[in-house]
């Protein structure tokens, strides 16, 4: 083994050369879509709110599965939580609108701390149908509940204070700083200590508890985290749609896109769910003539990506994790090392 | 009398939910893979049974003769094509295949068959009772399903005691690199447990389909139900998968008999209350899952 | 005639060489023991023998047939059985249950349930009881009738003796007469160096991943054998 010629000390970095382009990039594209209300139509800022929703799910789907390593079928509770929530609190209670739906988020949070007891009792496979069990019990707890409109559902009708126009525009922005946040959020959770315990859990869970890193409480923050952004979702969904019932919110084929969401745009990376909530809604808009097949299609590359690309649309876009638009790692950076007579080999991404 | 009935009924219920669980256990045990698609699978099963009744006129207990085989070819398949090539890859990847072939499935039987709900018509035996006491009946095709599904269970603890593969399964499930040292090909070994697993809920999703209206989306709780089994018996013990779909039948029969939406809401919460205070299931026989 | 032929193998852990153009043959009815100390490679070895790992370059050829590349499980119809490092007795299966799933490949010979309870009095005492259960010396003891029954022609034993008392390792090898009495052809990788040359007709010692010393177990001096083994 022969010792690397370098010049000088080695310095720890977060940011790479594309992180900064990274940001170059994203800040004005969030610019352009803040202006949205005043460029665009009504009918597509409503399309542009579910896709926003669907980001945001994918991404805390990820934060779950790709970080956490636990893959949930019943997220759906939280957005039915989020999105009676909001309606509840809004509309017999009073409150403005826009600040029920931090509250019905707490909520969220607050509810999913005894579950996740419940549910971290299983692991693997067995937590997956757990998870979604405690989720049809949610939703048939609020069938039975009548100040909740039962099976018939809810309307939301605080907002009709507002014209349409403003109405749906605010509604668009609550749901673009929604999706900020959200990713903010992961990435800020991933660049912290607790993240860096992830990966080490994801590696080997017992060497990563032997070592100081905290297993359970680590992936109960997460699935807090997570189910509070599906409560967030949930808010936007019910405020874009403005009417729900318990077989829409609490439906399992949100799980079914978190899922497809995550896997085809790249699982375990904050950049994957972004692009594979944009690619998903692009084929649910193109494929809605088929009906039923879009959903057979994606399931045959959901599998197809698991089994022959599992790093994902983003995978294979950052060259196998070459590119990070959002630096969560380390690396190592020789400020001279241009200036060495022998090149140290790049570590393997 | 009424509490009595509802019991007993959850009795015989449990026998069709073990043998809807049986499956979901034996793949567990043997290679730890959670089938996801295996309600769903059931279905199919079902839909099989009805085709066969509705255009051929054929008995539905007779279906079985082609269900059964053509289910565990199926069975084989899927494990030689996706879920072999899932365990290789690891980490997530057999739940998300799992989970993808559920939704590619469910989904070409809504395309093929709508959302319309079907039955299967088994005749007579389909609806006949025998009379026990004055107020007490017992149904003719729940009796046979209890005791087919005890019978599959007994089977299969025989198969995995005494016969060369089914030991070779146990072996592979202890430690599947040990295993091959003996000369068992992993691969075959986990096709025909799949196999196996599979052609036993043909069995269990042509016994569905004569009970209940079903539909393509009924996989999820039937899926739900075989799951819950499971985990109330105890994972690792096939005896206890009985037990757990006694245990979860008749929860769901009593909730029902105290209210008519409340019966699938009881199982869960007996579920819940079984994870909550006993999560090793009722008869823990594994340390480890 | 040669039964086993190794070739100029190298074994890689991904960047990691473990074994450097690694040559060693085995007579059919001889006892061969390698020896070397902990990291020599030994295991290393084992594995690519049993076909647990696949070697990056070289040969290895089992009765003139050229095995390399054939996964482990065809290799026991074989002939070859492996009792792997650490024993690896199925923990949920009974004793009987383990010698069972040796015999899975179906190979006829003279050993069978009833000659391994023979040869093994301590496995036959304990043919019930479950495999978690049992004590160091028993499951090496099951390891290795479980490997026989297999009716190998050649049998390969992995470090018998780590971590059992010597009076234990000295029972176990007692039954050696009665394996090669058989004409069974053995391979055994061994640290304790005493206990190999008592059983083995050669004796082969690795450094490193390297052949150091190769001889009959006679004509090798304990000098010669522990310059060997330690590198010295």
């Amino acid at each position: 083994m022969s010792a690397p010629a370098t010049v000088g000390p080695v310095k720890v970095r977060r940011a790479t050369k594309s992180s900064w382009i990274g940001l170059a990039v994203i800040v004005p594209i969030l610019i352009v879509l803040a202006l949205g209300p005043y460029i665009i139509s009504r009918g597509l800022q409503q399309n542009l709110v579910i896709l926003f929703s669907l980001i945001v799910l994918g991404t805390m789907w990820n934060l779950l599965a790709g970080y956490g390593g636990m893959v949930s079928i019943g997220q759906q509770a939280y957005i039915g939580i989020g999105a009676y929530g909001l309606v509840y609190i809004a509309d017999s209670l009073g409150i403005d609108p826009f600040l029920a739906v931090p509250v019905a988020v707490i909520i969220a949070g607050l509810l999913s701390l005894p579950i996740s007891f419940l549910a971290f009792r299983l692991s693997g496979g067995y937590f997956a149908i757990g998870t979604w069990v405690i989720a049809e019990v949610v939703r048939l707890i609020t069938m039975q509940i009548d100040a909740v409109g039962g099976g018939a559902g809810l309307t939301l009708t605080a907002l009709n204070v507002l014209s349409p126009g403003r109405r749906i525009a605010y509604v668009y922005w609550l749901s673009l700083a929604a999706v900020v946040i959200a990713v903010l959020v992961t990435y800020l959770i991933m660049r912290s200590r607790l993240g860096l315990g992830f990966t080490a859990i994801r590696d080997d869970a017992t060497a990563a508890g032997s070592l100081g890193v905290r297993v359970t409480s680590s992936k109960r923050i997460v699935y807090l985290v997570s189910s509070m952004g599906c409560a967030l979702a949930g808010s936007m969904i019910a405020a874009n749609t403005l009417h729900i019932t318990p077989e829409s919110v609490y439906s399992v084929q949100y799980s079914a896109f978190m899922i497809f969401i995550v896997v085809i745009g790249g699982m375990g990376t904050i950049e994957g769910p972004i692009i594979g909530a944009i690619v998903f809604y692009a084929l649910q808009q193109w494929l809605s003539d088929y009906g039923v097949w879009y959903l057979v299609i994606l399931g045959v590359l959901a599998i197809v990506v698991v089994l022959l690309a599992p790093r994902g649309l983003w995978g294979l876009l950052s060259l196998n994790g070459r590119i990070k638009l959002f630096p969560v790692g380390y690396r190592l950076v020789n400020p001279l090392e241009r200036f060495a007579v022998v090149k140290t080999k790049e570590p393997a991404a | 009398m009424d509490w009595l009935n509802a019991v007993l009924q959850g009795l015989l219920l449990g026998g069709l939910y073990a043998l809807l669980a049986a499956g979901l256990s034996l793949m567990f045990g043997v290679m730890r893979i959670v089938n996801l698609a295996h309600g769903v699978l059931a279905v199919v099963a079902a839909y099989m049974g009805y085709f066969l009744v509705h255009n051929f006129h054929i008995n539905a207990f007779l279906t079985l003769i082609v269900v059964i085989p053509v289910m565990a070819g199926i069975g084989w398949v899927l494990q030689m094509g996706l879920f072999n090539p899932s365990l290789k890859s690891g980490g997530l990847a057999p739940i998300l295949v799992a989970f993808g072939i559920a939704v590619v499935i469910t989904n070409l039987l809504q395309a093929f068959f709508t959302a319309d709900t079907r039955s299967i018509d088994a005749g007579m035996l389909g609806v006949q009772s025998i009379q026990v006491t004055d107020t007490i009946y017992i149904g003719v095709f729940p009796l046979i399903t209890f005791v087919v599904g005890v019978l599959v269970i007994a089977g299969l603890q025989v198969y995995l005691n005494r016969t060369r593969d089914g030991l070779a399964m146990r072996a592979a499930s202890d430690d599947k690199d040990a295993a091959q040292l003996m000369g068992i090909d992993n691969r075959r070994i986990y096709a025909k447990a799949t196999a196996l697993a599979i052609g036993i809920v043909g069995i269990a999703g042509v016994f569905l389909g004569i009970r209940t209206q079903f539909s393509p989306t009924y996989g999820d709780a039937t899926l739900i139900f075989a799951f819950e089994a499971v985990i109330i018996g105890g994972l690792g013990s096939l005896w206890g998968t009985l037990i757990g779909g006694i245990v979860l039948g008749v929860a769901q029969t009593v909730g029902a008999q105290i209210n008519p939406s409340y019966g699938v809401l009881f199982g869960n919460l007996v579920f819940l209350a079984i994870l909550a205070f006993r999560p090793t299931g009722l008869l823990q026989k594994a340390v480890n899952s | 005639m040669t039964l086993l032929n190794v070739d100029a193998v190298d074994v890689h852990y991904g960047d990691f060489q473990a074994l450097y153009g690694l040559s060693l043959h085995v007579q059919e009815g001889e006892t061969l023991a390698v020896i070397g100390a902990n990291g020599a490679g030994k295991s290393t070895l084992m594995k690519a023998l049993a076909g647990l790992m696949t070697p990056t370059n070289g040969t290895i050829t089992f009765d003139g047939r050229d095995i390399t590349r054939v996964p482990s499980y065809k290799r026991v119809p074989m002939g070859i059985a492996l009792t792997p490092e650490g024993r690896r007795i199925f923990p949920s299966l009974s004793v009987e249950e383990n010698l069972k799933v040796g015999a899975h490949s179906g190979r006829p010979g003279p050993w069978n349930l009833a000659s391994v309870y023979e040869a093994f009095p301590l496995v036959a005492d304990r043919r019930d009881r479950v495999g978690v259960n049992l004590s160091g010396g028993e499951q090496q003891a099951a390891a290795i009738g479980r490997a026989l029954m297999s009716n190998p022609r050649l049998l390969m034993l992995d470090e018998v003796s780590l971590g059992l008392a010597p009076v234990v390792v000295e029972q176990i090898y007692a039954a050696m007469p009665t394996i090669t009495g058989n004409g069974t052809t053995v391979l055994l990788v061994e640290q304790d160096v005493n206990q190999a040359l008592k059983v083995a007709d050669r004796v082969q010692c690795l450094l490193e991943g390297r052949t150091v010393l190769e001889g009959t177990a006679g004509s090798l001096t304990r000098d010669q054998i522990a310059s060997a083994y330690f590198g010295i």
